[in-house]
């Protein structure tokens, strides 16, 4: 599984492959539209502003994901000192960045129209913010620090201090009172979101992994040919 | 084998991971009446110092008729199950706020039993479904 993230592997990627996915991407991101906002049913409390689940909480899953494995990559990398981690790490961090900015936006947006107001300091809502000031601590470094191995250290670092943050995110709704409601999906019980709402749910969380995997490969792939790019100078 | 380096730096982390949830779940603790978004009816009964003119949330559920409606003012109880508080608020209150339905209020004590509201926020739980789902359920139960 690893071998194929290998640098040469990457950059034997064929662009044909980035292609037939963007069109994939497109076709899923259709259907789930037409799925989530015609063929979905309005909830029996929220009406129709429940459809902004469908957006939101797949962006809630994929920013959490991201930084899980960057915490994680920032440990091997620490540790065992695997070439490959940073570079992963680093391609996967524009993309959870984003998906955070984008769950706290359409939670703003969702917000107002069911509890009333756009933005609470409750546990949930200030520790997703956490996160995204995680990732953009991670993204600064890589990109003001110019010596590779100093940034490296300092970023792993960020990424294994926001580790930490992640079951904070995940349990909060669990752990204190807050205005958001507690998790509707869980690993242990049956989800209490109806499985004419969980389709669109999971059509669009399966369009946002392949648009995620698209950006990471086109990054990976940049981020590679940079450092061998910059090895070529260094030999020179 | 692991060399005695990667050894060492596993322990390091190791012990590093263990101090640093530590020292967050100790600073959570310590702040917890921080952290929490509102008190339940109950902690407010059983909270030993109470402050009546610091702002404060309340939350629960709405007792079922329990709203009155005034011509500016809206009352109505929040409840645990266990204790109650009578609201007193005046203003718009969100669409999703209803009997039975959970709530939170933003304002002051006016002692333990009453609470005037600054703010009426609604809280919804984690169930989504239709609406001929919920009328299938409802008749379920009946």
């Amino acid at each position: 599984m690893l071998k194929n993230f290998f640098p040469n592997k990457i950059l034997a990627l064929n662009n044909n492959l980035i292609t037939s996915l963007i069109i994939f991407l497109i076709i899923v991101v259709i259907i789930g539209i037409i799925y989530s906002l015609l063929i979905s049913p309005p909830d029996y409390i929220q009406g129709d502003s429940v459809r902004i689940m469908y957006v939101h909480v797949p962006s809630s899953f994929i920013a959490l994901g991201c930084f899980g494995f960057i915490g994680l990559a920032s440990i091997a990398n620490l540790i065992f000192k695997i070439k490959i981690m940073p570079l992963l790490a680093k391609s996967l961090a524009p993309i959870g960045c984003i998906f955070s900015l984008v769950s706290i936006t359409t939670g703003s947006l969702w917000g107002k129209p069911t509890w009333g107001i756009w933005w609470v300091w409750d546990a949930r809502l200030t520790s997703m913010l956490i996160l995204f000031l995680f990732y953009v601590a991670y993204i600064f470094t890589w990109k003001f620090i110019a010596d590779f191995e100093k940034a490296n250290k300092i970023s792993s670092i960020i990424g294994i201090i926001g580790l930490f943050n992640l079951p904070i995110i995940k349990y909060s709704v669990n752990w204190w009172s807050t205005l958001h409601q507690p998790s509707s999906i869980s690993l242990t019980s049956a989800p209490t979101i109806h499985y004419s709402m969980l389709i669109p749910l999971a059509i669009m969380f399966f369009a946002m992994l392949i648009y995620s995997l698209i950006i990471f490969l086109m990054s990976y792939k940049t981020e590679v040919m940079k450092l061998q790019i910059n090895k070529k100078k260094n030999q020179k | 084998m692991l060399s005695k380096k990667v050894k060492l730096k596993i322990f390091l982390l190791f012990v590093f991971l263990i101090a640093t949830s530590a020292v967050i779940f100790f600073v959570l603790k310590s702040l917890e009446e921080n952290v929490v978004y509102f008190f339940s009816p109950t902690e407010i009964y059983n909270k030993a110092n109470i402050s009546f003119d610091k702002k404060i949330r309340v939350g629960g559920l709405v007792k079922p008729n329990s709203i009155t409606k005034g011509e500016k003012s809206i009352n109505f109880i929040i409840t645990d199950l266990k204790k109650e508080i009578i609201v007193s608020y005046e203003g718009l209150v969100p669409n999703l706020f209803a009997e039975g339905k959970g709530v939170v209020a933003e304002g002051k004590l006016k002692d333990r039993k009453y609470f005037i509201a600054a703010k009426i926020l609604a809280k919804h739980d984690e169930n989504y479904m239709p609406p001929e789902v919920s009328k299938a359920l409802e008749n379920s139960n009946n």
